[in-house]
Order: structure tokens, then C-alpha cells, then sequence
């Protein structure tokens, strides 16, 4: 027989009393539904930035002095970091989709040779545009690039050819979301705030409200294990998080027409370890805080990184290093990964598994630290 | 695991001590009550009954002594303890948002009973609550409030019951059947602790235990107390005893006056200072004066005006 650390009868009793609390508290179920209609419409145009150095991936199908002058340009914009190179265009186009390049620069077979002859040869900016803002001004710069980067080297070489066109065509696709459209990515990446915001503030008032209001006495002075404290207060809220993901999703689709490429199934499991994942956080606050005061400024603490430091206000590969650092213990920088990924670009398991990990980590610390602090006294 | 002494002990604890802030809440305080039987813990607001009751439950570590609740250890085996005791909280601590018949299922369910559905359906009974099962349970009356408290913590049979002032705040006729349901539920073996501040309370009681200021200054029958006691009493009946107390609070060697009814009782420890204050007034042939043994209200309102005496000189 397979050993459960709580006992199903005090768990039913702790869920039952949850949801009848839920159902009577209008105040929290208005907030539990409420706040995704208000975020939906606050965030209906996003904030501006113009991120640097994003990661870029080389497909080199040809070398020449021509190549390295016009890349070297290129990487003087500023706006692009050369961190992979390859021949293999399926290896870079892998890169772009599970989001660890932003771009990619495909340089054709036959560059230098049509180049010499001024037959105007092509190359492919790719450009992952389910965040659209982190690559206007790389687009722009890049089409400065292909006007005069040649001009000095072609000088020497081809003076007489004359030709008033610039001698490169520089061919731009916009991958994932082809018409540009801000709401990609913040629609997805909202149902990561909402989750945020309303599940870690919830669960985080709720051992504080039980003290303040003297029934947390009687709640410790019967004979309940903590994992069924922390379950019961868990369960009933997975449930309120799937009504709002309802609400969110339905938008995504009627109101802003959001794609969705990948798996439904796939998605809502993530959304349940997502889901899962705040609450666990918001419980552990709750075992550190004494008063609902201080569960509040907590969860105000862990939300506002949760949005400007996930990816979901500035691009995250465009942050410096210690606000990425930052940024990857919070468990809404992988969620908008896996959110991107499968609405827009059809991920599959294996392209986001690198992004469920690091939740199963934080789920598995911030358990731990809640049944350290759980002590089930009133000291 | 049970005590080694003749007799058998529901509560057996001693040195319990307990600091909020470098401050003494609960100091050393020992203290055993046996199977059985209805313990009074008396003292005035604030000197330390919850605390040492939330002790015994390991609701409350204490910073020092040791001892058992029900032969369990109170540090180490508090687990144990909570299966085995019910705990009537001071402040009514079920849930307002819930109803009546909801709480009663909940709190079962914490306890896993078995037949749960006709044990709060007789429970229910038990109250006279089946009818208003469903109202809310915030919104019953105080009195309503501590009899559903009192049936929601012996659901589960416990052994012993600790009572938080059960009774504060609930009117006379209330209060008195409060009590009779506390014998009953002793005279089928439950021992029950049952702490207030309600010193007429006390009476009601088996044993007691005085505690001010986080210490236990007296502990036993209420016989035994007032035997121990070296407090002098006389008793004084007739016309303007009103005007009488006013006059006499204050004079040497007279510690407490307090007024029941028609009479009033004169108490101090020390009997010559007493009988010099008492001496002018004897002479006055509207009043009667009569020696008589001290109350175990007299025993504690001395306990309180020595203490507070005693603290004040003892402050700089
Ligand atoms: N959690 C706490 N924090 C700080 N002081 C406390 C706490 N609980 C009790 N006290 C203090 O300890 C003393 C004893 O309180 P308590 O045990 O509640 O007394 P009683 O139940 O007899 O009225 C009081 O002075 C009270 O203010
Ligand atoms: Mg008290």
C-alpha cells in the first residue's frame, strides 16, 4: 500500500471548509475573478524598450572578406550578440524556438560570388517577433547595415559597376507573429500575471487571516499533519485558477485573436504546475508572516520582479546579468517561456522541458522551506 | 508511560515558565489535576491562564519546565496530546462564515470520526440546534457561541477537556446550566480543567488553582484553602453598609472590604491592627459584627490587594 502523508479524511474536511469560505468571502472570489478583466484591459498597450546585445545565431553558408565586413557592421549596431555559429540552418532555427536566439542571420552559399558580379545577392534576418518591441530597433539598424557597410570594401573592387541599388538584399521575416502585434505576447504573458498576483496574494492571507481572527488556535490544537494544512489551503485555489485561466484564454481567442500552434493538453499541464507553483510560494509566505498586513507586502515584494524581471515588461536576454539572475528564480520568467512557446511557436515537451525544471525546483524549495516553518504553535 | 504515583494524574506538570518579550507571563507554575475530577484555575485578566493552558496543548513551547498531559510529554509529545483532549478556546475560534452543521463536520473530520453524519446529527439534538443547522455560526448569541464551542471539542470523546474561560461574558441562567453540563460530562469520567476569572466560580469546583501574576499561589480544595488561609473575617450585618465600606477601606490592618447582599465581609492577616481599625465602629448599635470563617472570595480578593501591594514596594 502506497503511504500518503496525510490522511484523506482531515484533507477532504480542510478542502470542504476552504471552498465554503470561498463561495461566502465575496470580496475574494470578486478578486479571483475580477482582476483578469481589469489586467486585460491596463495592459492593452505594453512598455517601450529597445534592448541590446540579444543573442544571435550565424548560419555562415559562405566566407569572404565581404562576409566579415558585413557582420562585423552588423555586430557594431550593437544590437546583436554573436553567440552561435553554424552551417546547419535547422540546428539555429531550434535555437529560435525553445527562445535561446532572437535572431538569425543566414548568409546564402553563392554571397561573395553573385556579390562580385552584382547580381544583388540575399540575406535572411530572421527575427523570433513573439516579443515584438525587443526587435524593432535591431530591424532598423540592420537595414542601415546592408545600405552602407559595403560601400568602403566594394569601392576597390567594383568602382565601375556603378549601381545605385545597395549591392545586398536584405530579406526580413518576422517569425511566430507575423504581423507584428504587441498583444502576442502580452496576452499570453498576462495570464502568468493574473496567476502571479491573485494565487500567491490569496494563499499568503490565509494562515495570517486564521490568526487574526482567533481560528488558527483551534485549527493547531487539533491533530493535523502540516502537509494537509498546506494541501487544504492548495487544492481548493487550483480550481479558482482554473476559472481565471478560462477567462484569460477565452479573450486570447475572441478578443485578441491569439493563436494557439501547440498542444492544449500540454499547456494546461503547465499551467497546473504554474498554478501549483504560486500557491506553494504563497503558502510559504504564509507561514513567515504574522499579520495579513505583512502576507500583503510580501506578495507585492515577489509580484513586482515576477513582471519587470520575467521577460514579460523587458525582454529578458535584453536585461543585464544581475536582473537575469534575479530573474531566474522567479517562476513567471519560465512560465512566459513555455506560455510563448506553445501558444505561438507549437512547442513541443522536449523544447520546454528546459523551462518546467526550474519549476519543479521552486516548488521543491519553497515546500521545504514551508514544512521548516510550519510549526503548528502560536509562539 | 503512566506516572509512577499512587494516584493518577490527567495533568502533571512543573517550572512551567513562559516570556513574551523578557516579560513573565507564566512563572514556574506546577500544577496536578486528577482524573476525574472538575479543576477551577482562577485569576483576574492577563495572569496567565491561556498561556499555561496553550502550554499544555503545545500550542505554546515553554522556555522551561517539563511534565505530562494525559501521561504524553507536554514538550516532546504534543501530537499525541491534541488527538486526546478537546480545547475551548477563549475567543470562539470556529469558523463565523460557516454554518453551524458545517463546523461540526469539519471539526470531525480533523478528528476522522467515524460516523460522522449521525454523531453531529445527534450533537445537533444535543444542542437543540437542529432546526437552525444552517444559520451561519457567526451570527448565533454568545451564549449560543460557547455551547457550540463546548459541543464542537467533545465530539471526538476526548479524555480531558480544557475550557478557557468558557463562561465569560454569559448571562447567569446560561452560565448555570454551562456548569451543569461541565459535572455531567466529569461524572462520565471526563476531567475537565476550566479556567476564569468568575471567582464565584469556584465553588464549583472539585479542586483549584489561584494563579496571579503567572504564579500559582494556592492550589487544593477550597476547604483546604480557606484552612490554610491566615486571613481574619468578620462579618458585619445592619443599616448603612454602604457608607460603612467607604469608611473602612483604607484603615490599618483592614486588607479587603467586599459586600455581599446584606452583609459585609472585613478581612485582614493581621487580627490586632484589624480589631483597633474595627473598634469605633463595634460600639455603633445598628450593626452587627460576627467573626466568621473567610469565603474563598475573600481568600482571593486578599490574594490580589497583597500582591499588588507587594509588587508595588518591590518596584523602584
Ligand atoms: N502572544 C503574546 N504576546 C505577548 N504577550 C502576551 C501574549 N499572550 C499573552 N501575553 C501576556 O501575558 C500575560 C498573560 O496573559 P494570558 O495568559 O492571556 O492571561 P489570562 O488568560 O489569565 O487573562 C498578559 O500580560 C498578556 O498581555
Ligand atoms: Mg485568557
Amino acid at each position: 500500500m502506497i503511504k500518503v502523508p496525510f490522511a484523506w479524511m482531515r484533507l477532504r474536511g480542510l478542502i470542504e471548509k476552504e471552498f465554503i469560505q470561498l463561495k461566502r468571502d465575496r470580496m475574494t472570489f470578486a478578486m479571483l475573478i475580477g482582476i483578469p478583466f481589469m489586467q486585460l484591459m491596463l495592459f492593452g498597450y505594453a512598455i517601450n524598450a529597445d534592448p541590446k546585445q540579444l543573442p544571435t545565431a550565424i548560419v555562415r553558408g559562405d566566407d569572404s572578406q565581404f562576409v566579415r565586413t558585413f557582420l562585423k557592421s552588423l555586430e557594431n549596431t550593437g544590437y546583436f550578440k554573436f553567440t552561435v555559429e553554424t552551417r546547419d540552418y535547422d540546428e539555429a532555427a531550434a535555437l529560435m524556438k525553445s527562445g535561446a536566439v532572437q535572431y538569425i542571420v543566414t548568409i546564402p552559399e553563392d554571397f561573395t560570388r553573385l556579390l562580385v558580379r552584382g547580381e544583388r545577392p540575399q540575406i535572411l534576418l530572421e527575427v523570433d517577433a513573439t516579443d515584438p518591441i525587443a526587435s524593432s530597433g535591431a530591424m532598423s539598424a540592420a537595414l542601415q547595415v546592408v545600405n552602407r557597410a559595403l560601400d568602403h570594401d566594394l569601392k576597390g573592387v567594383m568602382a565601375a559597376n556603378g549601381a545605385r541599388a545597395p549591392p545586398v538584399e536584405l530579406v526580413m521575416h518576422r517569425k511566430f507573429n507575423p504581423e507584428n502585434l504587441t498583444h502576442y505576447n502580452t496576452v499570453p504573458g498576462l495570464i502568468g500575471v493574473i496567476l502571479t498576483m491573485t494565487l500567491v496574494m490569496i494563499t499568503s492571507l490565509s494562515l495570517a487571516r486564521e490568526r487574526e481572527r482567533g481560528t488558527l488556535e483551534n485549527l493547531y490544537a487539533m491533530p493535523l499533519k502540516p502537509s494537509e494544512v498546506m494541501l487544504g489551503k492548495i487544492i481548493p485555489f487550483v480550481a479558482g485558477a482554473a476559472i481565471q485561466v478560462t477567462i484569460v484564454l477565452a479573450a486570447a481567442r475572441i478578443l485578441f485573436e491569439i493563436p494557439m500552434f501547440g498542444s492544449f493538453l500540454l499547456l494546461s499541464a503547465a499551467l497546473v504546475l504554474f498554478i501549483v507553483v504560486n500557491l506553494a510560494i504563497g503558502f510559504t509566505f504564509s507561514t513567515i508572516a504574522t499579520t495579513q498586513l505583512q502576507a500583503m507586502q510580501m506578495s507585492m515584494f515577489f509580484f513586482l520582479p515576477s513582471i519587470l524581471l520575467s521577460g514579460f515588461v523587458f525582454p529578458f536576454l535584453g536585461m543585464p546579468q544581475w536582473a537575469q539572475v534575479f530573474g531566474s528564480m522567479l517562476p513567471m520568467t519560465y512560465f512566459l517561456r513555455i506560455i510563448r512557446g506553445i501558444m505561438l511557436k507549437g512547442a513541443e515537451f522536449p523544447e520546454i522541458w528546459p523551462h518546467i525544471w526550474p519549476l519543479l525546483v521552486i516548488l521543491a524549495a519553497a515546500t521545504f522551506v514551508a514544512m521548516k516553518r510550519y510549526k503548528a504553535t502560536l509562539d | 508511560m503512566t506516572p509512577s504515583c499512587p494516584e493518577k494524574f490527567a495533568i502533571n506538570v512543573k517550572g512551567l515558565s513562559k516570556s513574551f518579550d523578557g516579560k513573565k507571563a507564566v512563572d514556574g507554575i506546577e500544577l496536578r489535576v486528577r482524573e476525574g475530577e472538575v479543576f477551577g484555575f482562577i485569576g483576574p485578566n492577563g495572569s496567565g491562564k491561556t498561556t499555561t493552558i496553550r502550554m499544555l496543548c503545545g500550542l505554546l513551547v515553554p522556555d522551561a519546565g517539563e511534565g505530562t498531559c494525559l501521561g504524553y510529554d507536554v514538550i516532546n509529545e504534543s501530537a499525541e496530546i491534541r488527538k486526546q483532549i478537546g480545547y475551548m478556546t477563549q475567543k470562539f475560534s470556529l469558523y463565523d462564515e460557516l454554518t453551524i452543521e458545517e463546523n461540526l463536520l469539519f471539526v470531525g473530520r480533523m478528528y476522522q470520526m467515524k460516523d460522522l453524519k449521525e454523531k453531529v446529527g445527534e450533537t445537533l439534538a444535543g444542542l437543540a440546534l437542529t432546526e437552525r443547522r444552517r444559520q451561519l455560526a457567526g451570527t448565533l448569541s454568545g451564549g449560543w457561541k460557547q455551547r457550540l464551542a463546548l459541543a464542537s471539542c467533545i465530539m471526538h470523546e476526548p479524555k480531558l477537556l480544557l475550557l478557557d474561560e468558557p463562561t465569560a461574558g454569559v448571562d447567569p441562567k446560561a452560565r448555570r446550566a454551562f456548569w451543569d453540563e461541565i459535572h455531567a460530562l466529569a461524572a462520565n469520567g471526563i476531567t475537565v480543567l476550566v479556567s476564569t476569572h468568575y471567582m464565584d466560580e469556584a465553588e464549583r469546583c472539585h479542586r483549584l488553582g489561584y494563579i496571579l501574576k503567572g504564579k500559582l499561589l494556592a492550589h487544593g480544595t477550597g476547604a483546604d484553602m480557606i484552612e490554610r488561609s491566615d486571613l481574619k473575617t468578620w462579618r458585619v450585618t445592619g443599616r448603612g453598609l454602604t457608607g460603612l465600606a467607604k469608611k473602612l477601606t483604607g484603615l490599618k490592618g483592614i486588607e479587603t472590604v467586599a459586600a455581599f447582599g446584606a452583609r459585609l465581609h472585613v478581612s485582614g492577616a493581621d487580627e490586632p491592627a484589624l480589631l483597633k481599625s474595627l473598634a469605633p465602629f463595634r460600639k455603633e448599635k445598628s450593626l452587627h459584627f460576627e467573626k466568621v470563617a473567610p469565603s474563598l472570595e475573600d481568600i482571593f480578593i486578599h490574594f490580589m490587594s497583597g500582591q499588588e501591594s507587594a509588587v508595588e514596594e518591590r518596584a523602584p
